[in-house]
């Protein structure tokens, strides 16, 4: 059955001296990663939503997430999360920007994009650090054991629970503790990887000023930075839906 | 800028790595060459060095656990001498007891049999057999090793801390494992276990998507997928298996150091410790296991495939014959493979599982049996009316089959919903996993080891140490872990720290006893084959000739001692399969040579 193929021109994609899938191993290698990676978020949120409907109750996102800086205590469901995904979705459009114009050789291109895609990567952070800030120290009248006491958001503390009537206001009740770390995690991980991308796009950055890629002849790692930034923009989406919408 | 001519310049680039490394090795420094290697055979050879030096400290472990099982009434007064307040009045201290169940079984399925197998056969043998300079990324492979190596240190760490290493079993389930007040081997030693396996599972990741990349796309001319020889195929679902079921575990390790370290409750509810109430609500100890037996499943294919493919090789090889249903070895692998990921839950049938749930795990379990049986099959009849040589790699890979054999079958028992109930946790289960994936996996590395310590070093091993260390072992394996099986079907648990008092297993302390005994000659065996290779390695026999098995192989066409870049010419290309042996007359046709006009069909 072997000696078969010999006589088959060599230029069949599998018949060794080639790449098969015609791309370089460092993007085999990347995709192969991003696989890997998408089984840590996968592990992670379906272990949060075999806990979450394991319980009777959840958190309802619109009435946790309905703050937005500088506007006081005015009531602004899922708005603050939209921006951060707006901001996160751009900062994707620029890096596409930024592979484009490597594709054309262009250097000032490439660092005038790679500087957008990480400034989007930073206020993504910065709006992620102001909402987690907000949540731990935010400030919850909850009935505990018929005293009233005032929790903010952590790993320990839910004061996101079922309205109870206390005194004749209504007040929450402490709600599944799960909650907080299931968020704090989940997107605490996914924080660290937009917080990698922005490291690795930095490195792009300097690679490109330093004229690194135009001695190649080629900007490939640009694109391969780029697939992981738009994995980690994906990954967000699955966030935004499992714990904003759902 | 167009793929192809990225492509062109990689190509390129790999060749004049190959020349210059070849004009220029004699002038590296001892740091670029020993230590801080970016060449696939010295990483190898650091990654089966710091396995050999796991081996021998998990292999010594249970050779202490075996004292106190076998000898429960005795004290070793040496052992307080050496384990200071662990062995108080030469008796081990219970605790202690349960760190070293622990730290054996770390050691050697990830330390020793993930890594010092996989790790060290697939960084050798990948890109000599498939015919590239080198790895993909050689940098990335330096990476995975020293990931390895900080892993270790850090385990090695936890052995000497005041409240020792984890002891909550290798699966370290919470709650035990979740709280520093339920044990002291729940305290930071725990905390060291879980860095030190995220740290492996870095170096994991990191090999795999090298042994990957480097099958898919350096393959020489004409080296087609089913041209591969076997150990390329096993290599590849090893890697595929590893990438995809490792990050499931590092998702359970950071869950799980949030629970100990931040007050998270991912796997903890409703727990009372030492009349205190905690906190933790919502939390379930069953989602870790899942999480674990993810990887933790197909973790047993990591150790096992490799064996298996280095097993088809050398007996093939020492056959003299092809290989027999080729393809059907391949599709095999792939069932394994594939399977590998839909049998997790039937480590959990007690667990409170769904029965009707358990029922499909069973179905897919009991399925593995078949590719598995169509390997073993396949295996015998190669070695039938074979021309066969008795090399000591061929003498473990024939040992191979006979342990995967006697330990594949009682996992048909295990894999039962029904009889698993009164097997779980026995020394049934003991028996059947040491000799399927312990036993079954050292030799595979033995095998390998004997078979290609010429090309590693340029030198044989001694043979007649080489004999003696295949018999005992052969016949000791079966020594130690066959009475198992009848203590196991009576009810003895595993983990326990002493049998004496219970009515109903006082009649085993003879057989336990002597199990002891075999496993200490059992070790010195293995302690010999150490000194074998130490030894050899200055002082073997030499090689003479390029090829001294006769093999199809690439690796067989790089000089005796390859440089960095194994080929000094142009990589050869290839136009056969690896197993044309025994053909027209012929006892073996290289894979570099071309097909004869006249040349009959297989």
């Amino acid at each position: 059955m072997e000696t078969a193929a010999a006589i088959q021109p060599t230029t069949k994609l599998w018949n060794g001296g080639k790449s098969p899938f015609n791309v370089s191993y460092g993007k085999l290698m990347m995709w192969y990663f991003l696989m890997s990676d998408a089984f840590t978020f996968g592990a992670f949120l379906i272990s949060y939503g075999t806990i979450r409907f394991s319980q009777n109750v959840w958190a309802d996102p619109n009435h946790v997430f309905n703050a937005f800086p500088l506007t006081g205590h005015t009531n602004l469901p899922l708005a603050f999360v939209s921006l951060m995904t707006f901001i996160l979705i751009l900062s994707s459009v620029t890096m596409v920007l930024a592979v484009h114009e490597g594709h054309n050789m262009n250097r000032k291109g490439v660092e005038k994009w790679l500087v957008f895609t990480i400034l989007g990567g930073l206020a993504f952070l910065g709006c992620q650090a102001w909402e987690w800030t907000h949540l731990i120290t935010g400030d919850h009248a909850v009935l505990v054991n018929g005293t009233l006491q005032h929790w903010g958001t952590t790993v320990s503390h839910n004061p996101w629970g079922p309205e109870v009537n206390y005194n004749g206001a209504e007040v929450a009740s402490p709600g599944p503790i799960a909650f907080g770390g299931y968020f704090f995690g989940i997107t605490g991980f996914h924080g660290f990887h937009v917080f990698s991308g922005v490291v690795i796009n930095g490195i792009m950055l300097v690679k490109t000023r330093l004229g690194h890629f135009d001695q190649r002849g080629h900007y490939e790692m640009i694109e391969k930075a780029g697939l992981y930034w738009h994995f980690v923009d994906l990954v967000w989406v699955f966030v935004f839906l499992c714990f904003y919408l759902i | 800028m167009s793929n192809e001519a990225i492509l062109h310049d990689q190509v390129t680039g790999v060749h004049d790595l190959g020349h210059t490394a070849h004009e220029h090795h004699h002038h590296q420094s001892f740091i670029s060459k020993y230590v801080f290697s970016q060449d696939h055979k010295m990483i190898a050879k650091q990654f089966l060095i710091t396995g050999m030096i796991w081996a021998i400290i998990g292999g010594f472990f249970s050779v202490l656990f075996r004292l106190q099982l076998g000898y429960p009434e005795s004290t070793f007064p040496w052992l307080e001498d050496f384990l200071g307040h662990w062995a108080k009045g030469g008796k081990l201290d219970p605790e202690f007891y349960y760190s070293l169940v622990t730290m054996h079984g770390t050691i050697l399925v990830f330390f020793v049999l993930t890594a010092g197998l996989s790790g060290t056969f697939s960084n050798f043998l990948i890109p000599l057999q498939v015919g590239a300079r080198d790895m993909a990324s050689p940098f990335l492979n330096m990476l995975s090793y020293w990931f390895f190596f900080m892993a270790s240190i850090v385990m090695l760490t936890s052995l000497f801390v005041q409240t020792g290493p984890a002891s909550g079993g290798w699966t370290i389930y919470p709650p035990l494992s979740a709280l520093g007040e339920a044990s002291e081997g729940s305290k930071i030693g725990m905390d060291l276990w879980l860095v030190s396996m995220a740290l492996f599972i870095i170096n994991a990741l990191l090999g795999g998507l090298n042994y990957i990349a480097t099958i898919l796309n350096l393959r020489t001319k004409g080296m087609s997928m089913t041209r591969m020889p076997l150990t390329m195929w096993a290599f590849f679902f090893t890697a595929v298996l590893g990438v995809l079921s490792f990050p499931v575990l590092l998702s359970g390790a950071i869950l799980l150091l949030f629970d100990r370290n931040l007050g998270t409750s991912f796997f903890l509810s409703d727990i009372v410790i030492n009349g205190k109430i905690l906190p933790n609500e919502g939390g379930s100890p069953i989602l870790f296991q899942h999480l674990f037996w993810f990887l933790g499943h197909p973790e047993v294919y990591i150790i096992i495939l490799p064996a298996m493919g280095i097993a088809s090789e050398v007996m093939s090889v020492n056959s003299r014959k092809p290989i027999f249903g080729y393809m059907a070895m391949v599709g095999s692998l792939f069932a394994i493979t594939a399977l590998a990921f839909l049998v997790w839950a039937h480590h959990m049938f007690v667990t409170g599982l769904n029965p009707f749930l358990g029922s499909f795990f069973v179905l897919l379990t009991l399925l593995i049996a078949v590719p598995s049986a169509i390997k073993v099959f396949n295996w015998l009849t190669t070695l039938w009316r074979g021309n066969i040589r008795f090399t000591p790699g061929m003498l473990f890979s024939i040992g191979f089959v006979s342990i995967f054999i006697s330990g594949g079958l009682t996992g048909i028992f295990l894999g039962n919903s029904a009889l698993d109930i009164h097997l779980h946790d026995t020394y049934f289960v003991i028996a059947h996993f040491h000799i399927v994936m312990g036993v079954a996996g050292m030799f595979g590395m033995f095998a390998g080891l004997y078979h290609w310590y010429p090309k590693m070093f340029g030198r044989y091993l001694n043979d007649t140490l080489a004999y003696i260390h295949f018999w005992v072992t052969m016949v000791g394996a079966y020594l130690i872990f066959w009475p198992m099986h009848y203590e196991g079907l009576a009810g003895m648990p595993r983990r326990y720290y002493d049998f004496s008092n219970w009515e109903s297993f006082k009649m085993f302390a003879g057989l336990n006893e002597f199990i002891s005994f075999v496993s200490i000659i059992v070790f010195a065996a293995q302690l010999l084959f150490v000194f074998n290779f130490f030894y050899s390695m200055f002082k073997g026999r030499k090689v003479t000739t390029q090829n001294p098995w006769g093999a199809n192989t690439l690796e067989w066409s790089t000089p005796i001692r390859p440089g960095h870049g194994n080929w000094p010419g142009e990589i050869p290309e290839v136009h056969r399969w690896a197993y044309d042996y025994g053909k027209d007359g012929r006892e073996f046709i290289p894979q570099t040579e071309p097909v004869g006009e006249h040349e009959s069909k297989h």
